[in-house]
């Protein structure tokens, strides 16, 4: 996810320029090479433009993709973490689960951001951005596991009769012993 | 989930920290120990002129005690057991205290300068009878007259040197009751006037070294004797007769015996009961009659002559010889609020050696006893210096003309104890005294900080230590945001209510109950019990709280009752009244008015309960709950327990209208034969509980059956009553039930076969805890019984309690018929007990501790958690995090955790827990003859920093930390800098 989102967020940083603006018979004052012709370079570019794009699309599907399936890793460490953390109340497993429950629910919140390179008419997102939303899901669902594991979620009865105060009693009673 | 991760946490904290214990250092801090001995019943004087001036005294706590007379500080003390009451006490040999004690029956030595004991001699009893102790006054130390000692039918001559018996003498067949024991100086023949069955008068003529009779007479005297007795000199003694109005005086020079009766009507004109005021004078006697003193000179054929009379009541001491065979005495009586203290020779009563007079506290009472003391000043004239005990209990020393010194032995006597709030300070502190706080706080961290860094010298040690025990003003006298600041409100046996600061335990106020109407038949009402009458919180915010005093004239059951409300600031009494029935039980309702006050109804003797305040307000809010209030009443003697419901007003027989008729509802009746009730009891009324579900390590719930209408009742068969090892296991069987007091019904009933009592028991929350003696394991034990509800066990569904569909906070009765079950579990417990009290937070989240006073007068804190029936062998690692400890046949007994550390709480009778404001912390305020208190974390002070918190040290790591970044930010700065122009 990250390295994907390093490459395409911050835009490219070069680019070759193929279609020559140097065309113009104006500013030209070096004459072309001999054996050069320039007629059929021009030909080309139609057919190699719409052959660019088309690899663009396939790219970006692919890079898409993989943005997709990038918090499956991020589960398995997860997974793997929390297991290492064991099931008893203390600093290192609370911070793990609650980092479990954090990083999906963000991600969740910014999926349309994380999918805006890739868009494009011709590319369909919503296959890609199912399974993204699936997967963390998934990591999200595996947090609040871990968070009942850990006996934090009032999932018993003892959890919500605890705070109840004992009952009043409609009755009262004293006495004892005979004062001498 | 706040409170699951809250108990969650909690659990963590309490099970780290097993036992509670303090570090050297921390000893004194918050805790304080009083040493008392007791109202003083003798006193002898040792002031020789070498070595410490002393007083050894004897009181009525059974506490024999050695008194600095300059300061009136314990150079030692005793503290005997509760039935060896001190008859006697004189010094031998001039080195050596001797006491008299249990009838008779024990005679021991103290080596006087610093207690310890010398000797031991357990002597010969047979009967019961008046005990005497006559030790002579030898000036020759060389020469060793036995102490004549006569207790129990028998006549003891007891060597002062180790205690040996050198003869014995009985007595019991003829019923001889030695009154007086002479030895003239000089001679080896004692002289024991005794009378049979007080109408015969015999002497007997013994020789000290061999125990042989050298000569008797007896006289018949028709009339009878009254027990009082007074020596007027060697050879004659004056007492009374039966119907006392006549004075006989009995001669018995060289063995003969000779009577001459003179009628108290021929010494006074207004004649009544006379009462020989028990004085030592020589040729002098006292008589009082009619409130008056009169004194009586004996002439040389034992001829009365009355030579003067004091009108006032006065209190006298022996007489005292003083220079050219004189003997003067000193006699004390008041005059408003002061007090004449007059020291008189006995011979010439006009001639007043000392006349002193002495502003006394008016809260102090009458005198009830003066002792006199003689000393030679410089410029050869006689001194007199005057040991007086007051009427509450007080001992102060007069000494020209002022007290020299004051004890308020009253404390030793502690009934009933109550704690209350101190007011509330005031806002604002002035700029300067801000400015010295900082200072002086600035100076105290760094102080501290050098200590928790080992840098500190030995002064600084002891500076710390000073700071620590004046730190944050633990004295002052306003209330404090921890609510560790309380007044502890103590009634005294003599009717003196004291009330304690916890911070350092000073007398903040002191006040004696006096009778409302001031009439004849009660004088001085004695204090019972003590209630919080007014305790505003809400409402009321301006009115300062009040406790209300149950006070009673007289000692039977059907005496008058006495109200007594005091304001708790001041100490001063607010209103007392006469309530003109008896008291046989109070009992505080749970109910206030608008003023806070708090309802209390007072049972009297024919079964009439009578309303307090008397107010509409009141009388209309009891009339709501009318149907709803109960009493019972426990018949120790008969085995019945018997509950009572209100019937209506008694207006038909009194025109009182706070005054209502009872009817019995149900009795609990014990059969005689096989059960006698030992102990009751019942849980406190304001106890707060915080849940009233338990949950097991397996998120199981269990209900508790918290209810205020329990009643624990423990009952013994009627042989096993007695001391423990009197009866074989087979004969004895304790039984404990737990009682209903609304409808009756046993709720529980469990049956120790071979056990026997003394019971202590504690009854908290849904579980009580009880100590008695197993026979057949020759051990003491402890049960525990927790109780739970099983009518409300179906409450599990989770989306119903979710969603509120429940019925767990509905009020209940006790008339839906319970069902409860218990689990118990026993231990061994290797220490008898004299108390045993539980810790009281405000919320009661906090665990419990039990606090167990020991036989040798100290307290354990024991863990509520070591008490617990969920405890087997082998835990499962779920229980263990919860916290539950592996079964142990026996309860340990940790060193650390006796929370009195080295102290003793000489005779300890109770223990009072009180909670403050900070949930975590609870007051202990134990008392017996000495007092101790100290403050209680029983899961350590989760909720506040610690007095050792270097405040000093977080800030300066603050600071650390701040400059640190300043200074990598400043350098990171120019290293970029750097790095961009490269």
């Amino acid at each position: 996810m990250d390295k994907g989102k390093a490459v395409m967020g911050t835009g490219r940083r070069w680019a070759v320029e193929f279609s020559d603006q140097s065309t113009v018979p104006s500013s030209r004052d070096i004459l072309d090479p001999p054996g050069f012709s320039r007629a059929s370079q021009e030909q080309d570019d139609s057919a190699n433009s719409r052959q660019k794009k088309d690899a663009e699309a396939t790219w970006k599907l692919q890079k898409a993709w993989e943005v997709a399936q990038s918090p499956f890793k991020n589960l398995m460490m997860m997974g793997f973490m929390m297991w290492m953390a064991g099931n008893t109340v203390h600093l290192f497993s609370i911070g793990i689960t609650f980092s479990a429950l954090w990083q999906p629910i963000s991600a969740l919140q910014s999926v349309g951001k994380i999918f805006e390179p890739f868009k494009d008419n011709k590319v369909e997102l919503l296959m890609p951005k199912l399974v993204f939303l699936a997967l963390n899901l998934g990591g999200l669902a595996l947090g609040v596991w871990k968070l009942n594991t850990l006996g934090l979620l009032p999932t018993h009865a003892s959890d919500w009769v605890s705070s109840l105060p004992p009952p009043q009693e409609v009755e009262h009673s004293g006495g004892g012993f005979v004062f001498h | 989930m706040a409170i699951r991760v809250f108990l969650t946490l909690l659990l963590f904290l309490s099970s780290a920290i097993l036992s509670f214990s303090l570090y050297e250092d921390q000893a004194g801090l918050t805790d304080w120990h009083q040493r008392y001995i007791g109202k003083v019943k003798h006193a002898v004087f040792h002031t020789q002129k070498t070595g410490r001036k002393r007083v050894i005294v004897s009181t009525e706590e059974n506490v024999v005690a050695s008194l600095d007379l300059r300061h009136g500080e314990i150079f030692w003390r005793h503290v005997l057991g509760t039935k060896d009451a001190i008859d006697g006490v004189g010094i031998a040999l001039g080195k050596y205290v001797i006491t008299l004690s249990s009838e008779g029956s024990t005679l021991r030595a103290w080596n006087l300068p610093d207690g310890q004991m010398v000797w031991e001699t357990s002597l010969h009893s047979a009967q019961h009878s008046k005990s005497l102790l006559s030790v002579p006054i030898n000036l020759k130390v060389d020469k060793d007259y036995p102490i004549i000692v006569f207790g129990g039918g028998y006549l003891h001559a007891v060597s002062a040197i180790d205690g040996e018996v050198l003869w014995k003498k009985d007595f019991t067949a003829e019923g001889f009751e030695v009154q007086r024991v002479l030895q003239p100086p000089g001679s080896s023949i004692i002289y024991v006037l005794g009378f049979i069955n007080f109408s015969e008068a015999v002497v007997y003529q013994i020789d000290s070294k061999s125990g042989e009779v050298v000569a008797e007479k007896s006289m018949m005297f028709p009339g009878g004797f009254s027990g009082e007795i007074s020596s007027v000199s060697s050879d004659k003694v004056v007492v009374l007769d039966s119907t006392r109005s006549i004075l006989v005086t009995i001669g018995f020079i060289d063995g003969d015996i000779s009577f001459q009766k003179t009628p108290i009507s021929d010494l006074v004109e207004d004649s009544g009961k006379a009462e020989i005021l028990s004085a030592l004078l020589s040729n002098m006697l006292a008589v009082k009659v009619n409130k008056r003193t009169l004194f009586v000179k004996v002439g040389g054929e034992g001829k009365l002559e009355v030579v003067d009379s004091l009108s006032d009541e006065t209190a006298m001491s022996d007489s005292l010889p003083v220079a050219d065979d004189q003997e003067a005495f000193a006699s004390v009586h008041h005059e408003g609020s002061k007090i004449h203290l007059m020291v008189k020779l006995v011979n010439e009563l006009d001639n007043v050696l000392l006349r002193e007079t002495i502003q006394m506290d008016q809260h102090r009472g009458r005198v009830h006893k003066v002792f006199m003391n003689n000393y030679i000043r410089t410029d050869r004239s006689n001194g007199f210096r005057a040991l007086i005990v007051m009427e509450d209990h007080s001992l102060l020393l007069l000494q020209q003309g002022a007290i020299v010194w004051s004890r308020e032995e009253g404390l030793a006597s502690v009934t009933d104890v109550t704690t209350a709030e101190l007011p509330l300070g005031k806002d604002g502190v002035s700029v300067a005294k801000v400015e010295h706080t900082l200072f002086e706080w600035l100076k105290g961290h760094v102080l501290k900080l050098k200590g928790s860094l080992l840098l500190a010298s030995p002064e600084d040690v002891v500076a710390i230590q000073e700071l620590r025990v004046k730190s944050s003003g633990k004295n002052k006298l306003t209330r404090d945001h921890n609510g560790f600041r309380k007044l502890i409100l103590a009634l005294t046996r003599p009717g003196k209510l004291f009330a304690l600061h916890t911070g350092d335990g000073r007398i903040v106020w002191s006040m004696l109950l006096k009778s409302p109407s001031n009439s004849q038949a009660c004088e001085r009402p004695n204090g019972i019990s003590l209630y919080q009458w007014q305790v505003p919180h809400h409402h009321a915010m301006d009115e300062n709280p009040s406790v209300l005093v149950v006070g009673k004239c007289g000692s039977d059951s059907s005496a008058p009752g006495v109200l007594s409300f005091v304001d708790v600031y001041t100490g001063k009494e607010i209103s007392s009244s006469d309530i003109g029935h008896s008291v046989v039980q109070v009992m505080p309702l749970p109910f206030t008015d608008s003023t806070e006050q708090r309802l209390h109804l007072i049972a009297d003797t024919v079964g009439h309960v009578h309303l307090y305040p008397k107010t509409s307000e009141a009388l209309s809010i009891f009339q709501r709950e009318f149907q709803n209030v109960y009493w019972y009443t426990v018949e120790a003697d008969d085995g019945i327990i018997r509950g009572h419901v209100m019937k209506g007003s008694c207006s038909s027989e009194t025109a009182d209208e706070y005054c209502f008729t009872t009817r019995e509802l149900w009795t609990v009746v014990f059969p005689s034969e096989s059960e006698k009730i030992i102990s009751t009891l019942t849980r406190k009324p304001n106890e707060v509980v915080h849940t009233q579900a338990k949950v097991n390590s397996d998120q199981d719930l269990l209900y508790k059956y918290v209810s205020r209408n329990l009643l624990f009742v423990a009952t013994v068969s009627p042989k096993g009553a007695g001391e423990i090892g009197s009866v074989t296991p087979e004969e004895s069987s304790l039984v404990v039930y737990l009682i209903d007091t609304i409808t009756g019904r046993i709720l529980h009933r469990l049956s120790h076969q071979g056990c026997q009592g003394p019971v202590h028991a504690v009854f908290s929350e849904n579980w009580v805890v009880y100590h008695y003696f197993n026979l057949r394991a020759h051990k003491y034990e402890v049960t525990v019984v927790e109780i739970y509800d099983q009518s409300r066990a179906e409450n599990k569904n989770v989306w119903k309690l979710i969603l509120g569909k429940h019925n767990l906070t509905a009020p209940i009765t006790s008339y839906s018929r319970p069902e409860v079950f218990t689990k118990s579990q026993s231990y061994f417990f290797a220490q008898s007990v004299k108390t045993i009290a539980v810790t009281s937070t405000a919320k009661g989240i906090t665990s419990k501790q039990l606090l167990i006073g020991t036989i040798g007068d100290q307290i354990l804190a024991l863990d509520k958690r070591f008490v617990d029936p969920r405890r087997t062998l082998n835990p499962s690692q779920a229980e263990k995090e919860e916290g539950i400890i592996p079964l142990t046949d026996t309860l340990p007994i940790i060193p650390q955790a006796y929370i009195t550390h080295s102290h003793k709480v000489e005779g300890l009778r109770g223990i009072v827990t009180a909670p403050s404001k900070l949930e975590s912390t609870t007051h202990v305020f134990a008392y017996g003859v000495d007092l101790f208190y100290t403050r209680l974390a029983p899961s350590k002070t989760y909720d506040s920093l610690t007095d050792d918190f270097s405040y000093a040290l977080l800030l300066i790591t603050i600071v650390a930390l701040v400059a640190a970044i300043y200074i990598t930010w400043v350098l990171s700065e120019k290293k970029e800098l750097s790095e961009k122009w490269r």
